[in-house]
């Protein structure tokens, strides 16, 4: 076991990724020299070349676009998206062209593509350094979407991704980077849960608390929390890391839901058609009669990111994560 | 330039391009043969009566496909009429691992590229979203979002790069085809950006065929596309795109400087939108009948048959053959397209992820489930 902050994770997980298989590349913006403006890609450049570590033009369209054309010669590149909010100029190549491909091609076509984006708020960014686009791609066929939380997933999933054969968007919670934990890099990913399973990463008997990204920490101290008194008072929360957004593993989601008899959903992205909806609609229909209450949401106002000196108002915290397990429990 | 008052631009200045400056032409529009110092030409006789049976086959098979579609057998059909030559004269230019990303309109390079004619109409039937194997014949599926492979196109050539196979006997190439419309793209600009800056082989070959939809060239561009190229730091060209000679010749050159790692070329092949966009549009609306009188003049295939009989490189037995051909490809592709039967419903399901998902497998039970109960009901 080493002990690895989340962003020293990934980094390491894609040198496993490189030196494991010629044909992973990484492309993107200031990847190569600098290493990232997070860091994530430091010392590969230097260690694998720019033919593998592709510092590219600043067009993110055109980092996708040749990504895709890349993985159509067999290779499997990954793509960083410098910000969330970036990402955007390339929603063409990747909605239209890269999650459909296979299914256009009747399966002769598969783009191993992975991209990184770096997401969510709380480091009193400016603006379009916030943001949480996931259900853009998680409303997208074709697409496999998933965020890591912690530091051991960040080195697994990371490679589990690079490895699947469907295009990976992969969300970092930026400001989870410098978070540290013990990571196996020995055992390699053999041993990891699958890439499109949810984590049970605190037990409990009262209420189910999901979360993904950089919420999982937030979920996980308000847990702690209630069981320690003060706001939730007494309540035995059991959180769970959603991991993938798409695929929604809603085995393991309904199985503690039937437990627990009550469930509530945190992100930072808008609550209005977000993940969580999506979460209480399967859980209302498959748990109906195990419900004691409504699913309830808690997550980002129906209003663009604000500035940050407001951001602590619009991002869920502990208090009102809690406040919901409040309203959960009193049903 | 016009000024309103408000300070709002309503005409930019335009550009008047001299058509004959940089055209490069082997075969006028009257079957005369040029020739042109840079484009020696390597065809025998037997080559270009290969290429004059194509264009006719691929006029035939573009014919069809417009009557199939109105007689209701395809829903759409965006016709090559009058494009043939940029497209059986750059295809014709191409190696067997040279790789292609076309556009919806390039049925005569996928004829070149050994895609059967009913796989194209299965496109425009609704029966798939292209059924080929793009390795197989190297040629990528048609891209409808315009100018998106193009970027395609230069990712690839990146991975020829990345192989070693640029320079050397089995060197590589891609060529992107898109069309005028295209030009004014972030994409397109994007892919000359990176070809440019990763010195990637790839070819990109623009048929202006002077009306994107309703919007002629001017709403593109104040310069001739070919000049733009100049611009990224690449050639750029501009071919007399109804003449299959020189959009062999210029292709195959430009392509070769691709494989020996000179680099990507622009070639705007000079052309025609004969028909209409597709068969859902009416071009009477926008441009005047006298426009398509003056090109019927410069017809691409018209001048290689008059080449042909003048040269005394083909008999009359050549042509009632290619005419006889045509006439069977015709029927067997109109026979094709109608008894093409429709896809079994739970096909819907097929090829979305490498294994498909436990919540696109529910879907899938629920699906089957529910049209079983119409079973009974003589389904």
């Amino acid at each position: 076991m080493t002990t690895l902050t989340l962003s020293k994770a990934l980094n390491a997980g894609l040198r496993k990724a490189l030196e494991n298989d010629p044909k992973v590349l990484i492309m993107g913006e200031d990847v190569g020299k600098l290493g990232g403006v997070f860091r994530v890609t430091d010392g590969l450049w230097k260690d694998f070349g720019e033919n593998r570590v592709i510092d590219t033009p600043l067009a993110e369209s055109g980092i996708v676009g040749t990504a895709i054309g890349l993985a159509l010669r067999g290779y499997r590149p990954v793509c960083e998206i410098q910000f969330d909010g970036f990402v955007y100029p390339a929603t063409n190549q990747i909605v239209s062209q890269l999650a459909k491909m296979r299914y256009r091609s009747r399966g002769n076509v598969s783009l191993p593509v992975t991209i990184r984006i770096p997401f969510g708020g709380g480091i009193g960014a400016v603006e379009h350094h916030s943001e949480s686009p996931e259900m853009l791609f998680a409303h997208t066929a074709g697409l496999r979407v998933v965020a890591c939380a912690d530091a051991a997933d960040a080195f697994a999933m990371i490679q589990q991704s690079i490895s699947c054969d469907d295009p990976v968007i992969f969300f970092e919670p930026k400001r989870r980077y410098w978070d540290k934990a013990e990571v196996d890099t020995v055992s390699g990913v053999t041993r990891a849960m699958p890439l499109d399973r949810a984590k049970v990463v605190l037990e409990g008997t009262d209420v189910t608390l999901l979360a993904y990204g950089p919420l999982v920490r937030t979920c996980l101290e308000s847990a702690l929390a209630a069981r320690q008194g003060g706001p939730g008072n007494g309540h035995s929360i059991e959180v769970i890391d959603l991991r993938s957004l798409s695929p929604l593993d809603e085995e393991t989601i309904c199985a503690s839901v039937r437990r627990t008899g009550r469930c509530v959903v945190a992100h930072e992205a808008p609550v209005y058609a977000g993940l969580g909806a999506e979460i209480a609609a399967r859980v209302t229909e498959q748990c109906f009669y195990h419900l004691e209450a409504p699913v309830l949401r808690v997550g980002g106002f129906a209003t663009p990111y604000p500035p940050s000196r407001l951001e602590d108002h619009y991002l869920p915290d502990l208090d009102r994560i809690l406040d919901a397990v409040d309203r959960a429990s009193g049903y | 330039m016009t000024v309103e008052s408000g300070g709002a631009t309503t005409a930019a200045p335009t550009f008047q391009p001299r058509e004959a400056e940089q055209l490069v032409q082997l075969l006028t529009p009257e079957g005369e043969r040029i020739e042109h110092p840079d484009y020696p030409l390597d065809l025998t006789a037997a080559d270009i009566r290969a290429m004059y049976r194509d264009l006719v086959l691929v006029r035939r098979i573009d014919t069809e496909a417009i009557s199939l579609q109105r007689q209701g057998e395809l829903g759409i059909w965006a016709s090559l009429l009058g494009q043939e030559a940029a497209q059986i004269g750059s295809a014709r230019a191409l190696s067997p691992q040279d790789m292609v990303f076309p556009t919806y309109r390039e049925h005569g390079v996928a004829w070149c590229r050994g895609i059967d004619p009913v796989k194209l109409l299965e496109l425009y039937r609704g029966v798939s979203h292209g059924g080929w194997d793009p390795e197989e014949h190297k040629f990528h599926l048609y891209t409808i979002v315009i100018g998106s492979q193009t970027l395609h196109a230069t990712g690839y050539a990146m991975g020829i790069q990345r192989d070693g196979a640029v320079g050397g006997e089995d060197a590589e190439a891609v060529v992107a085809y898109f069309g005028d419309g295209a030009t004014s793209q972030g994409d397109v600009n994007e892919a000359f950006v990176w070809a440019s800056v990763f010195n990637a082989p790839v070819v990109f070959f623009c048929q202006n065929n002077q009306w994107a939809i309703s919007e002629p060239l001017e709403k593109q561009s104040r310069i001739p596309l070919y000049q733009r190229a100049r611009g990224f730091g690449f050639p750029g060209l501009r071919v007399d795109g109804n003449d299959v000679l020189a959009c062999y010749a210029v292709t195959k050159k430009a392509m070769q400087a691709a494989r020996e790692g000179q680099g990507p070329t622009l070639i705007e092949a000079f052309t025609y939108r004969m028909g209409a966009h597709t068969t859902t549009d009416d071009p009477t609306r926008y441009r005047l009948a006298s426009e398509l009188e003056v090109w019927k003049l410069k017809d691409p295939i018209e001048r290689v048959r008059a080449y042909l009989v003048r040269t005394g490189q083909a008999e009359p037995e050549f042509f009632a053959a290619v005419e006889a051909e045509a006439k069977e490809v015709g029927a067997r592709v109109r026979e094709a397209c109608r008894t093409m039967p429709d896809p079994p419903p739970l096909s819907i399901f097929d090829n979305v992820y490498a294994e498909p998902t436990a919540i696109l497998s529910e879907e899938r039970e629920r699906y089957a489930a529910y049209l079983e109960t119409f079973e009974e009901a003589g389904r």
